[in-house]
C-alpha cells in the first residue's frame, strides 16, 4: 500500500497489472497459496511448487482451461490463460479422463436446473464422455460431443452452463490424442443402446440372463 | 417518447422503451420460437428456445430489453440447430410417446419438433421412470412430459393469490409439485385455464381429454409460427 500504485503497476503484464494470489492444488510437492506477478509462466510454478512432472494442468478451476506439458510456457494473465486463482496440478499416475469426469458430475450436481440447455445437455454431454471412454466410441461421437458442448454453452443462462463443457471441449482441443485413441476407427457408429442393461429389470423378475450372444 | 430502432436479421423494427426482444418482435410482426413464455406471464427464461444472437453474444429474447441499434439475429442456421437440440433434449429427457398423449396437436413442444422437422433426437433417450399424479378432483400431472417451463409455477393461482406449483430439487431430478391442499380448492374452470397453459400434455383437466378428435386441433390446422410467417412467404 504505501508504495503506491505506480510501484504495484511495475509487476505483471501490460493488461494484468499487479500481482495474483493463486491456490495451487493437486499432485505437487508444496501446495498451497502462492502470491505472485501477474504473466508468470505455468511452468514457473510448477517449479516452485513441485509438480514439474505434471502431466496436465487445469487453470481457472472446472470452468477454465485444461493444459497439457506443450503449453507449460503460457504465462498466467488474462492476455492468455486467465484463472480465478484456481490452479490443479495434475500427476502422471492419473486418469485425465476420470478427472474430466469427475468435473462433469460436480457441474451436473450444481446445476440448479432452471434452464434446459445445462439441466438436460450436461447429462447428456456426460453419458457421451463415458460412452468415449468405454471404448464405444467413433469419430462421429468426437464430432457431436464438441457441437453439443458449444450448444449448451452458447444456449444456457448464467456462466454455470456456459462454462460447464470447458472440461470436456478444452481437453478435446489439448488433449485431443488421448481421445483419439480411445475411440474406434474400424466403426462408423456404435449404439449406445445396451439391451442387457434395458431389459435388466424385467430379467431378474423372470430368472433369465441375456448374454451378449442375443444381441450381436 | 423515442422509439428504438433496431433490427431483427435486417428487418428494420421499432420498439418502445423497456420492451423486450420479445414483445417488439412480436409488435413488428416477427416470430421467435418460444416455449416457455406464455402471453400475461412474467418471462421465465427457462426454455431457452427464444435465444437469439447479437454481436457475438447469446440471449433470451423474452427477458432481454432492446437497446437502440441492436443487430439482432434470429432465424439463422446454427442457431435454429442450437435451437432444435433444445427440442430434442425436451423429448430425450421425459417420455413423450405422442400417439398416446391427450395433448398431441395442441402440444408446443411437438408443434415445434413438426416446425424443425425433428426426425429422431440426436440424443439418446433417458426414459426417467416418473409418475403421473392426481392434483385436485380436476387435474392430473404427468410428470413424464412435464419440461419445466414453469408457466403452473407462474399462472395457477388460488382465488386468493397463492400459487399452487413450485419446483422441487435440482438440475435432472428437479421437478414440479404442488400443494396438496391449496389444489383440492381448484374449480373446475381453473383446471380448464391450467391445462391451456401448460404447454405439453403435463397437466391435463380430467374427463375431457378427447373432445376435440385429433387432426382437428390447433397445430393440425396450422403450423406454430404461422399467424407471422404466413405474412412473410
Ligand atoms: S406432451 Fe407433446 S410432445 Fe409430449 S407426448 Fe404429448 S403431444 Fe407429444
Ligand atoms: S406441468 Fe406443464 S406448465 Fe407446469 S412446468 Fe410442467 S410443462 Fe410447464
Amino acid at each position: 500500500m504505501d508504495r503506491g500504485a505506480g510501484w504495484f503497476k511495475l509487476m505483471g503484464t501490460p493488461k494484468s497489472a499487479g500481482t495474483k494470489l493463486l491456490s495451487v492444488s493437486g499432485d505437487c510437492a508444496r501446495p498451497g497459496v502462492y502470491e505472485v506477478a501477474f504473466g508468470l509462466k505455468v511452468q514457473d510454478l510448477l517449479k516452485m511448487a513441485g509438480g514439474l512432472d505434471a502431466q496436465a494442468v487445469q487453470v481457472g478451476g472446472p470452468s477454465g482451461t485444461c493444459i497439457s506439458r506443450g503449453q507449460f510456457e503460457r504465462k498466467l494473465c488474462f492476455e492468455d490463460l486467465p484463472t480465478g486463482g484456481s490452479v490443479i496440478v495434475i500427476g502422471p499416475q492419473r486418469d485425465l479422463f476420470e478427472a474430466i469426469h469427475n468435473f462433469m458430475d460436480f457441474f451436473i450436481e450444481e446445476s440448479c436446473g432452471w434452464c434446459v440447455p445445462c439441466r438436460a445437455g450436461n447429462i447428456l454431454l456426460k453419458k457421451k464422455l463415458e460412452k468415449i471412454t468405454s471404448g464405444k466410441g467413433t469419430a462421429k461421437d468426437l464430432q457431436e460431443i464438441e457441437s453439443w458442448g458449444k450448444t449448451i454453452k452458447a444456449m444456457s443462462r448464467c456462466g454455470l452452463g456456459q462454462t460447464s463443457p470447458n472440461p470436456i471441449l478444452t481437453t478435446l482441443q489439448n488433449f485431443r490424442e488421448m481421445y483419439e485413441a480411445k475411440v474406434r476407427n474400424d466403426k462408423d457408429f456404435i449404439s449406445e443402446f445396451d439391451l442387457a442393461a434395458a431389459v435388466k429389470a424385467a430379467s431378474s423378475l423372470t430368472g433369465q440372463k441375456l448374454t451378449e450372444a442375443h444381441h450381436e | 417518447m423515442n422509439k428504438i430502432k433496431f433490427t431483427i436479421d435486417g428487418k428494420e423494427c421499432f420498439a418502445e422503451p423497456g420492451q423486450t426482444i420479445m414483445e417488439a418482435a412480436k409488435a413488428n410482426g416477427v416470430y421467435i420460437p418460444a416455449l416457455c413464455r406464455y402471453e400475461g406471464l412474467k418471462p421465465a427464461g427457462s426454455c431457452r428456445v427464444c435465444t437469439v444472437r447479437v454481436g457475438r453474444g447469446h440471449m433470451a429474447a423474452c427477458t432481454q430489453p432492446v437497446a437502440e441499434g441492436m443487430v439482432v439475429e434470429n432465424i439463422v442456421p446454427d442457431l435454429e440447430d442450437m435451437r432444435k437440440s433444445l427440442i430434442e433434449m425436451l423429448f430425450v429427457e421425459g417420455n413423450h410417446l405422442c400417439p398416446t398423449c391427450q395433448k398431441s396437436g395442441n402440444c408446443e413442444l411437438q408443434a415445434l419438433a413438426y416446425r424443425y422437422q425433428m426426425l429422431v433426437p440426436r440424443f439418446p433417450y433417458q426414459f426417467p421412470v416418473r409418475q403421473v399424479e392426481p392434483v385436485g378432483p380436476h387435474l392430473l400431472l404427468e410428470q413424464n412430459r412435464c419440461i419445466q417451463c414453469l408457466r403452473c409455477v407462474r399462472g395457477v393461482k388460488t382465488t386468493d393469490g397463492k400459487a399452487v406449483f413450485g419446483s422441487v430439487k435440482r438440475s435432472g431430478k428437479k421437478k414440479i409439485a404442488f400443494d396438496r391442499d391449496l389444489a383440492a380448492g381448484l374449480s373446475a374452470d381453473a383446471a380448464k385455464k391450467a391445462m391451456d397453459q401448460c404447454p405439453v400434455g403435463a397437466l391435463l383437466k380430467k374427463e375431457i381429454g378427447f373432445m376435440v378428435p385429433i387432426g382437428k386441433r390447433k397445430f393440425d390446422q396450422k403450423p406454430i409460427g404461422s399467424e407471422f410467417e404466413d405474412k412473410r412467404s
